[in-house]
């Protein structure tokens, strides 16, 4: 078990008190906040190793060089991948996909090629894809719901068919908190000549991961919804695809040898890394794996999920709210969109705000989402490691309190 | 810190969200403007009927939270049957009041009640959308006058 107390201690930002209140933070769908070691790693990353990477030839550079590949290793160790030279690092998740959809897309995708999604993404699953078949005259296509928030798997077999080039789904929801069946979408991909990328943003921080058994081709990821820091993104390829791959940006870095007439491309990853990278944040990357490695990411999922239900049945003894998504905490993750009747989600999250609480409210910028929810928008509380079941005590008084100013 | 958000959702504000006035579409407006808040989905929609330099009749209807919706039914009742220039001139004074801080001139009556929304920078947005949509409709009118 987790010792939540304890761990709290490695958060600072925890220790203070909002609007009179303690800072009660469930919002970490949107980003997490970051324990002491990660913020360590940046501050002494820049008072002891900071130098521009791979070119240097002295201590510093070689010590930086080091620290941010070792990151790449541990990035792959985490999500139990092979090769630590299949792993991209982007600035996000959304940077993870287009990258996707410009290096491998603009060279597979043509004219009546289609790209199947669903009705369940986050924009950054939808937009570049939108984008790419407007470049190459292909079609997105989009797998429908069920009325319990699970992808209807009836409707994504439909879609996939001998024109379908690529799959690319959520694993878990950052709305509805369902966890997808990912390895019998992946199969249903591949049986039909398909590759099939996984946004994978809001299951890497929360659960065991194990890319082999996703059968994903691509994963994409953001450090700082995993305790890290933000601007740095993960792209992972299964082994190959990334050399089939045009460049996503040219520059320094990325190539082998510049000449007039043309440039040719420095191996893999390093093609898809142009310019100086992000190095710090990468490198305390590797600090929040350590930290999450340490818990053990099937302490986290087991507490994930008690927390979870404990949240869904105290909130659902208040009379008239309503929770979107499965009924069964087993089948998503820590993240519960609710209706409050009468309430507006923007007046939910402004009195909880009053009370301390940190929810959000909104699309969650998932408007296919919401049209098929039927709601401009929910509120949204969303758990880590550091959230325990006092959390959700502020959560229902503020929520009693909205339901008395809009009685 | 409790009074920074009492001071939010006073009973007027409430009861302008739960009984809006002059609510639903007018008909035959000539001028139909909408706005909406794309970082959060609030939607406005004001309809118009101009006549001899005054808003003859105004409508509106859309979805949102509680300050984005009673603000436009506020704004409705404060403009209804008043000259386009009184309407130009107390637009200002609120975009005066919830962006500069200024405190309520005594031309805005009962939009005063906005005032609280001021110091909530993230909720000025939403009480600000109906008086940017009304901004289009009077410029829309200005243009075929
Ligand atoms: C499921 C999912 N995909 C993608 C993203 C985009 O992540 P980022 O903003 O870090 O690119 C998010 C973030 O909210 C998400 O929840």
């Amino acid at each position: 078990m987790l010792d939540i107390e304890r761990l709290r201690e490695d958060f600072p930002i925890l220790h203070q008190r909002v609007n009179g209140h303690r800072l009660v933070y469930l919002d970490s769908a949107a980003t997490t906040q970051k324990p002491r070691a990660v913020i360590d790693a940046l501050v002494n990353y820049y008072e002891t190793s900071n130098a521009n990477i791979h070119r240097g030839i002295h201590t510093l550079a070689q010590r930086a060089t080091e620290q941010y590949e070792d990151t790449r290793a541990k990035v792959a160790r985490f999500i139990g991948a092979s090769n630590p030279e299949d792993v991209v690092f982007t600035r996000n998740t959304t940077e993870s996909i287009n990258l996707v959809a410009h290096s491998w897309g603009d060279r597979f995708i043509g004219e009546g090629d289609e790209i199947v999604i669903s009705q369940m993404e986050h924009h950054s699953n939808i937009v570049p894809w939108q984008l790419l078949a407007a470049r190459a005259g292909a079609a997105v296509r989009f797998a429908s719901l069920t009325p319990d928030g699970h992808l209807d798997v009836d409707s994504l077999r439909a879609l996939i068919g001998p024109r379908t080039k690529l799959v690319s789904l959520m694993h878990m929801s950052n709305v509805l908190g369902t966890i997808n069946p990912v390895a019998e979408f992946a199969e249903m991909a591949h049986r039909a000549g398909a590759l099939f990328l996984l946004d994978a943003a809001q299951s890497v921080p929360h659960l065991p991961f194990d890319v082999r058994a996703t059968g994903a081709d691509f994963v994409a990821f953001s450090a700082h919804k995993m305790l890290g820091p933000t601007g740095v993104g993960v792209l992972w390829a299964r082994e190959g695809l990334l050399e089939e791959m045009d460049p996503f940006m040219g520059g320094g870095d990325m190539i082998a040898t510049v000449r007039e007439e043309a440039s040719t491309w420095a191996e893999v990853p390093h093609k898809f890394e142009a310019g100086t990278p992000n190095i710090a944040d990468v490198i305390a990357l590797g600090a929040a794996i350590e930290y999450l490695e340490a818990l053990g990411m099937d302490e986290v999922r087991r507490h994930e999920v008690a927390l979870t239900a404990y949240a869904m049945d105290t909130l659902e003894r208040i009379p008239g709210l309503a929770i979107h998504g499965p009924r069964d905490p087993e089948e998503r993750g820590g993240v519960v969109s609710f209706e409050v009747p009468g309430v507006h989600p923007h007046d939910m999250a402004t009195i909880a705000d009053g009370h301390g609480v940190a929810i959000r409210a909104g699309h969650h910028c998932a408007q296919l989402l919401m049209r098929q929810l039927r709601v401009p928008a929910t509120s949204r509380a969303s758990f880590s490691v550091y959230n325990g079941e006092d959390d959700i005590a502020p959560l229902v008084e503020a929520i009693e309190h909205a339901r008395k100013v809009f009685a | 810190m409790a009074e920074l958000f009492d001071d939010l959702y006073r009973e007027l504000i409430l009861d302008h969200y739960r009984r809006p006035r002059n609510h639903g579409e007018l008909p035959d407006a000539p001028i139909r403007v909408e706005g909406v808040n794309p970082v959060c989905g609030d939607e406005i929609h004001l309809d118009l009927k101009v006549a001899d330099g005054a808003i003859a009749d105004i409508g509106f209807w859309g979805h949102g939270c509680s300050i984005s919706q009673s603000s436009a039914s506020m704004l409705t009742e404060r403009l209804k049957g008043r000259p386009l220039d009184e309407a130009g001139r107390v637009t200002k004074k609120v975009r005066a009041m919830l962006i500069d801080g200024e405190l309520p001139d005594s031309e805005l009556g009962d939009l005063e009640a906005l005032e609280g929304v001021a110091r909530l920078p993230v909720r000025v947005k939403c009480a600000l959308l109906c008086w940017n949509v009304l901004e289009q409709g009077l410029a829309e009118a200005a243009t075929t006058a």
